[in-house]
């Protein structure tokens, strides 16, 4: 519940604050944003599963995002960061996928 | 699931996942809770940030790659821009060359034209020149007289002339009639006004040679009277002569 108020409250703040993305970061923003979603989902299922760790979410959310980051930044830096952005995009959202279907099955039984 | 179900003070009809999630979901300010909620809300904050980026976001966040390639996609739309100017600008000169030029060759035309109008009497035309007056009392004067006086202004560079209301031409016919002279089948009578364009003193002087027309005309018994007119705008011969299409003769190209 409080994770989803702080979900609420992030929404609610972005709107309002209107931050201007610093032009260092643009590039890995996006990237991040998705795999801190898979670091969400990841620990919706570790609910489910019932273990779910508050430490491991954390790191996994943290470690998720920056790692993610750094791959694209890596990569722009070899030359390649379009082609390893969108590697990295679909790892992420294959992840994703599998999680929510986890997270299906656990709820559904389907 | 089944063992853990009895237990339960409070049975519930819905499967464990359930149960756990619910659980999860009540607020409890454990560690875990607290984390969790901050970073869901640093995850919407992101989100909503990102979103709005790309909402706005031009060339500003693009890669170097992608900014080569519209670079050289829009330099390359430049050059092919440039070249259809380029095409369209020559097109464009000499459409106006070509307008120009018909333009002078119409202009040119319709002067030759003009001059052509004059030459054949279907113009009026003004400029300096002389006013023969011939009278003839005992009306003795006959066509040829006429003829040797229009002849003798012809020699003497005329370029328009006017007997009475006719327009003398090339085709002029002069005939005897009664009491006066036919022009072109017009009867004219004594007093006839010749208006004659040309150099007024070449006129005059043509007409005053010794054995020529005046005396012709006085010895016919006849009187000629010459006003010099000279100035632009000296005499003017406004009598037009009505051209008829050529029945047979066809123009025919220089170069045959």
């Amino acid at each position: 519940m409080i994770a989803a108020v702080g979900l609420v409250v992030g929404v609610l703040a972005g709107v309002l604050l209107q931050p201007e993305v610093p032009l260092a970061l643009q590039p890995y923003l996006p990237i991040a944003v998705v795999a801190a979603l898979d670091a969400v989902f990841g620990g919706l299922r570790a609910v489910l599963d019932g273990i779910f760790d508050d430490k491991v979410f954390v790191v996994s959310f943290l470690s998720n995002a920056v790692v993610a980051a750094l791959i694209v930044y890596l990569g722009d830096q070899l030359g390649v960061g379009s082609q390893l952005s969108t590697g990295v995009v679909v790892v992420l959202g294959v992840r994703i996928f599998s999680n929510a279907a986890a997270i299906r099955r656990h709820l559904f039984n389907a | 699931m089944g063992a853990s179900s009895s237990t339960d003070p409070d049975p519930d009809p819905r499967p464990g996942p359930w149960r756990r999630l619910r659980r999860a979901a009540s607020p409890r300010a454990t560690r875990g809770q607290v984390l969790a909620g901050v970073l869901c809300a640093a995850l919407g904050f992101g989100v909503v940030v990102q979103v709005r980026q790309t909402d706005t976001s031009d060339l500003a966040d693009l890669r170097e790659s992608d900014l080569v390639r519209i670079l050289d996609d829009t330099t390359e739309r430049g050059e092919r821009l440039a070249g259809e100017l380029q095409d369209l600008q020559a097109t464009r000169r000499e459409l106006t060359e070509g307008s120009d030029r018909s333009a002078a060759a119409e202009e040119a035309a319709a002067a030759r034209a003009r001059e052509y109008g004059v030459l054949a009497g279907t113009l009026p035309a003004h400029g300096p020149g002389v006013v023969a007056t011939v009278t003839d009392p005992g009306t003795a004067l006959r066509a040829t007289n006429l003829i040797q006086l229009v002849q003798e202004l012809r020699d003497s560079g005329a370029e328009g002339i006017q007997i009475g209301q006719t327009r003398v031409v090339a085709q002029t016919a002069f005939a005897d009639g009664t009491g006066g002279v036919l022009v072109d089948g017009r009867l004219e009578r004594s007093p006839y006004v010749v208006t004659v364009i040309g150099d007024p003193a070449t006129l005059a002087t043509a007409l005053d040679i010794p054995g020529g027309v005046r005396e012709t005309l006085r010895s016919a018994g006849a009187d000629l009277d010459v006003q010099r007119r000279p100035g632009p705008d000296g005499v003017s011969v406004t009598a037009l002569h009505a051209v008829s299409a050529p029945q047979y003769a066809r123009p025919a190209s220089p170069q045959q």
